[in-house]
């Protein structure tokens, strides 16, 4: 029978060590939401398990000189929603990282794992991409920068060197008249896996755009940067032509499969419809801020 | 016998038995048991829909460290087809043995192929992949439609319908009148086709059992049932150890909802036991017990009323077609027997075909067949009455039965409270109460009724009063809906002391009488009637021994409050005795006092509930939420409301899931899609409404207390209430289950009606 070594190590430097020297057998536990669950069933019999929460820099939620924030990889839902500024600043974020899983869940599980398990349909994965996220990634040559888009490769896969582990996220400093939201279609009204999910960022002046990022899950075999819908929206007052063409642009984004949980043509449609709710829920906050 | 009124305890929301251990998790459930020595069994199951096993090689497997038994069919006792039925309750014996371990063919994707028990779970399932199964893979079919096709995939080839090989493997019809001169007669005729899918009980608590079976034969079963003579009986069967050495003890159990009236692990496992000398614990995975236990079959249902003007019924005709899935049996009699029986309809025909195809053998799931026969019944019938321009409660009451009305499947209904629960549901509040605004939502309302056959049939109680004088009930069912409860209500009602102080609980297979499973909501009904007559033997024994102490005549000595007193001055000035004093004078005055009663128990009545929805839909993104419920139910007697109105609010939110969002999804392999929770959509607490239940209180005239079965009628009209409700809301009609975001939307496409009437 195969052997399972589970290590916890206090530092970076001792995880990456272990990690990569362990190759193609490790896994990184965060909150281990997706990896134990994975391992439950089978589809995953890793034979060592590396537990970064023992890591400070891994759990700590910082807030910038700038006015940014730096989020440690396997800080939970529930950490980030106590924080006293977050949620203010980045609601739109903090409310997909909330949606992942269950409240019991939210007590274990991440935004850092939630993009290392690489599901298009991970819930803080848009919400990140329209907040711009970078993250950092720690590996055996060194640290280096990624945007969060740039991190998933494709269903269950990710641009993670071998040996590089996810640190944290830097979520850029917030100019006046911005914020953001996120929305996600799911049969059910909670402890469900979105069927589309939507993340809109934006700023504004005068009621008129000047800034904005849309990402959009479940619709591709990762999660999307939809240019062409921040483009249709720069500008506008969000107005309902500008609306439509942001949502027909999320539409034509939509790469999407017919599968157990929607339709190509369902998808399709409900990415445009997502858009319009979501920008009208972050145009209304950052009116207010 | 007369119906008690006037009571203390009976309708009283006592607090529940078994309430403490389950908030506190202390509650045993069938995976929590442990053993000495225990080891771990496991299923290989077969990846394929159908295929011939031409061979099995287990050498390999029993050779790896660690494995102490392996089993194949060959070790589990044949029941050959040819030989005809060996019925056990509604199991035939034959399909039960090859449902457990395939024999010739896998049937099924998950269909059990070996088991191995070993000293570990992994080197268990280790071992299952190291048996080597030959298999001649066979064409295959699912859905209704290609298992009916000529040149469909046979499952059992010695199966004949029409003098051909056909996957149709039973055809039942009730009859009344004449349908073709019914129809005549009828001004307005609809006929709708309507499918559903295949949807499972979602018990949270998997299969689970740990048997022991001593050197001397002496078979121990702790297993999560909903019968543990059933578990006793089918696992003797399947195994040849006779009852008298098995003792089946039930765990709490952790959902069954009809689900748990057959057995899947207790004989493999029992098997494993007496081959590898040691314990067995078998605990299914979720991913096991969505592929290879029984959910309720997948339908299609073909339904005609006529109508006259002035909204009289003059004909229906209802043809259901359900999926039994690998063995024939599927709940033909629920679709075909309960769809029509709310109304009084002169010239009906109501048929059921049961089709076997390649997925897991159905169970019983809460009023089998009846909720996909009513929802196809309940839909025409909204549809009718719309034609009609008559109010969908008008139009049943209008054609209600009741009393006197011959049913089609076979009883002249006696004194039946349907009308009333229509006539509640019209006098709602809900039904009064306008829609609302949905706030760019499109709202409507449905209503929709439903029957349920109840039963009766065989139970035992065992009441013995203390040395303390406190009371013990011993009773033979497992308790999945409150029995426990309505017992300890019962019984302190006859014997006029605190519920407190009677303590109710199950018997294992050898401590209590034969009690037939819990299943067609008989549980209260029969049981209630035997402990009322253990409980009115021990009161006769009490006023004879308080006769003996006072030296007067036995007649002269009536039980009231907990104590027996002189029924007058007349017969004497003496102090009440007590429960306690005669408990403590009982050694001196001949013995424990105590009684138990078997009876083969009668006069179950049928059931009828009428529902009220309301739903609102995002025409957007196509999702349709339920936002006000109202269940109306006859219940007979109420003896526990809380429970009786948690068993309405049950009913109901599992119909909220079969409506909108629950179904089997197979791959292209023919392989269940969605074995799982988060893609078997079942619905959680924040897609419900609070659901309000209205209970009318019919008492049954042939029980003791008015008991009628209340678990399962509320399932039976909620895929029809929201259906129409749906309709209702968009000016569109469903015909398939479920209605999920997705065909919600794809129907919206076409144009919309402004809004709600």
């Amino acid at each position: 029978m195969t052997e399972l070594r589970y290590l916890a190590p206090d530092t970076l430097d001792e995880a990456i060590g272990a990690f990569a020297a362990a190759g193609s057998a490790a896994r990184i536990l965060a909150g281990g939401t997706d990896l134990l669950v994975q391992m439950r069933s089978g589809v995953l019999k890793p034979g060592v398990i590396v537990d970064i929460k023992k890591i400070p820099e891994m759990t700590a939620i910082e807030e910038t000189a700038d006015g940014g924030f730096r989020i440690g990889a396997a800080v939970s839902g529930m950490a980030l929603a106590e924080h006293k500024t977050f949620g203010k600043v980045w609601p739109g974020v903090l409310e997909a990282i909330n949606l992942i899983g269950s409240k019991q869940v939210q007590g274990r599980a991440s935004a850092g794992g939630n993009l290392c398990n690489g599901s298009p349909a991970g819930d803080s994965v848009p919400a990140m991409v329209a907040a711009g996220a970078v993250v950092t990634v720690q590996g055996p040559n060194g640290r280096r920068e990624m945007k969060v888009e740039d991190v998933p490769a494709g269903p269950g896969r990710t641009n993670l060197k071998p040996g590089e582990i996810l640190v944290s996220f830097s979520l850029p400093p917030r100019p006046p008249g911005s914020s953001n939201a996120y929305l996600r279609m799911i049969p059910r009204t909670e402890m469900d896996i979105a069927v589309v999910g939507c993340g809109v960022s934006l700023t504004m002046n005068d009621g008129i755009v000047t800034a904005a990022r849309v990402g959009l899950g479940a619709v591709a075999p990762t999660v999307l940067l939809v240019e062409d819908a921040a483009k249709a929206l720069i500008g506008s007052k969000l107005d309902d032509a500008a609306l439509a063409r942001a949502a027909s642009a999320c539409s034509a984004a939509c790469r999407p499969i017919d599968d157990k949980r929607g339709t190509i043509a369902y998808r399709t449609k409900v990415a445009g419809v997502l858009l319009k709710r979501t920008a009208a829920i972050a145009a209304k906050r950052a009116q207010g801020n | 016998m007369n119906v008690v009124t006037n009571n203390k305890w009976i309708g009283q929301r006592t607090i529940r038995p078994d309430g403490m251990d389950k908030v506190t998790g202390r509650a045993q459930f069938a995976a929590d048991t442990t053993m000495p020595g225990m080891i771990w069994g496991k299923i290989l199951r077969s990846p394929h829909p159908h295929a011939r096993i031409k061979s099995i090689d287990t050498s390999k497997a029993e050779k790896l460290p660690g494995v102490k038994a392996v089993v194949t069919s060959k070790d589990i006792v044949d029941f050959p087809i040819e030989k005809g039925a060996v019925m056990l309750g509604i199991q035939d014996m034959r399909w039960m043995c090859r449902n457990v371990m395939a024999r010739d063919k896998a049937l099924f994707p998950g269909h059990p192929i070996a088991a191995v028990a070993a000293t570990t779970e992994a080197i268990a399932a280790e071992a299952c992949n190291l048996i080597e199964v030959d298999y001649d893979v066979l064409p295959w079919a699912i859905e209704i439609d290609d298992a009916l096709k000529p040149d469909a995939a046979i499952l059992h080839e010695f199966n004949k319908f029409d003098g051909k090989p056909s996957n149709i493997v039973g055809r039942l019809e009730h009859k009344k009148g004449d349908i073709a001169e019914g129809f005549k007669q009828a001004d307005i005729v609809i006929e709708r086709t309507f499918t559903t899918r295949p949807v499972h009980q979602g018990y949270i608590e998997p299969h689970a059992c740990l048997i022991s079976v001593a050197a001397d034969g002496k078979t121990t079963i702790w297993s999560s049932s909903q019968g543990q003579f059933m578990v006793r009986a089918m696992t003797s069967m399947l195994t040849g150890i006779r009852q008298s050495d098995i003792r089946a003890i039930p765990a709490e159990i952790g959902g069954g909802f009809g689900g748990k009236t057959i057995v899947y692990l207790e004989p493999v496992a029992t098997l494993l036991a007496k081959k590898s000398g040691r314990p067995v614990k078998m605990v299914m995975t979720r991913e096991e017990v969505m592929r290879a236990t029984g959910p309720t079959s997948g339908s299609k249902s073909t339904v005609k009323i006529g109508a006259t003007k002035d909204g009289k019924i003059v004909a229906a005709h209802g043809t259901f077609y359900l999926q039994a899935g690998a063995f024939p049996g599927s709940p033909i009699r629920g679709a075909a027997g309960c769809s029509f029986a709310p109304y009084d309809i002169p010239n009906l025909l109501s048929e059921g075909f049961d089709v076997c195809s390649n997925r897991s053998k159905v169970a019983a799931y809460r009023a089998p067949g009846a909720p996909i026969g009513a929802y196809a019944v309940e839909c025409v019938m909204d549809e009718v009455a719309e034609a009609l321009k008559m109010d969908p409660l008008d139009f049943r009451l209008k054609n209600a039965a009741k009393q006197g009305t011959k049913a089609a499947h076979g009883p002249v209904f006696p004194r039946i409270g349907y009308i009333e629960t229509v006539e509640a549901a019209k006098a709602s509040p809900h039904y009064a109460a306008p829609l609302g605004d949905g706030n760019g939502k499109l709202r409507g309302r449905g209503v929709a009724s439903g029957f349920w056959f109840n039963a009766g049939g065989e139970s035992s109680a065992q009441v013995n009063i203390t040395e303390d004088g406190n009371v013990v009930v011993t009773t033979g069912h497992p308790d999945i809906g409150g029995s426990r409860a309505g017992i300890a209500n019962i019984c302190a009602e006859l014997l006029g002391i605190d519920y407190r102080r009677v303590s109710v609980i199950i018997g294992d297979t050898q401590t209590v009488g034969f009690s037939n499973l819990t299943g067609g909501s008989r549980v209260l009904f029969a049981s209630s009637m035997v402990v009322t007559q253990s409980t009115e033997k021990i009161i006769q024994t009490l006023r004879e021994r308080a006769a003996k102490i006072w030296e007067i005549d036995p007649e002269a000595v009536k039980w009231e409050n907990g104590a027996a007193h002189p029924v007058s001055p007349n017969a004497g000035q003496f102090e009440p005795l007590t429960l306690e004093q005669l408990a403590e004078k009982a050694p001196a005055m001949g013995g424990p006092i105590g009684a138990g009663v078997q009876l083969n128990t009668q006069g179950a009545d049928g059931g009828f509930g009428t529902h009220v929805c309301d739903v609102e839909v995002d025409v957007d993104l196509g999702i349709a939420r339920v936002i006000r419920y109202t269940a109306v139910q006859d219940v007979g007697r109420a003896i526990h409301p809380g429970y009786v109105e948690g068993q309405l609010q049950g009913g109901v939110a599992q119909g909220i899931g079969w409506a909108l969002n629950e179904e089997y999804i197979y791959t292209k392999e023919g392989k269940v899609d969605n074995p799982g929770f988060l893609d078997y959509r079942m619905p959680v607490c924040s897609d419900l409404p609070m659901i309000d239940c209205i209970m009318v209180e019919i008492p049954n005239p042939k029980h003791p207390q008015g008991v009628k079965g209340v678990g399962e009628v509320p399932l039976v009209p909620v895929m029809a209430a929201v259906a129409n409700a749906i309709y209702n809301a968009l000016g569109k009609r469903f015909y398939a289950l479920p209605m999920s975001p997705p065909k919600v939307l794809e129907k919206l496409d076409e144009p919309l009606r402004e809004a709600a009437e």
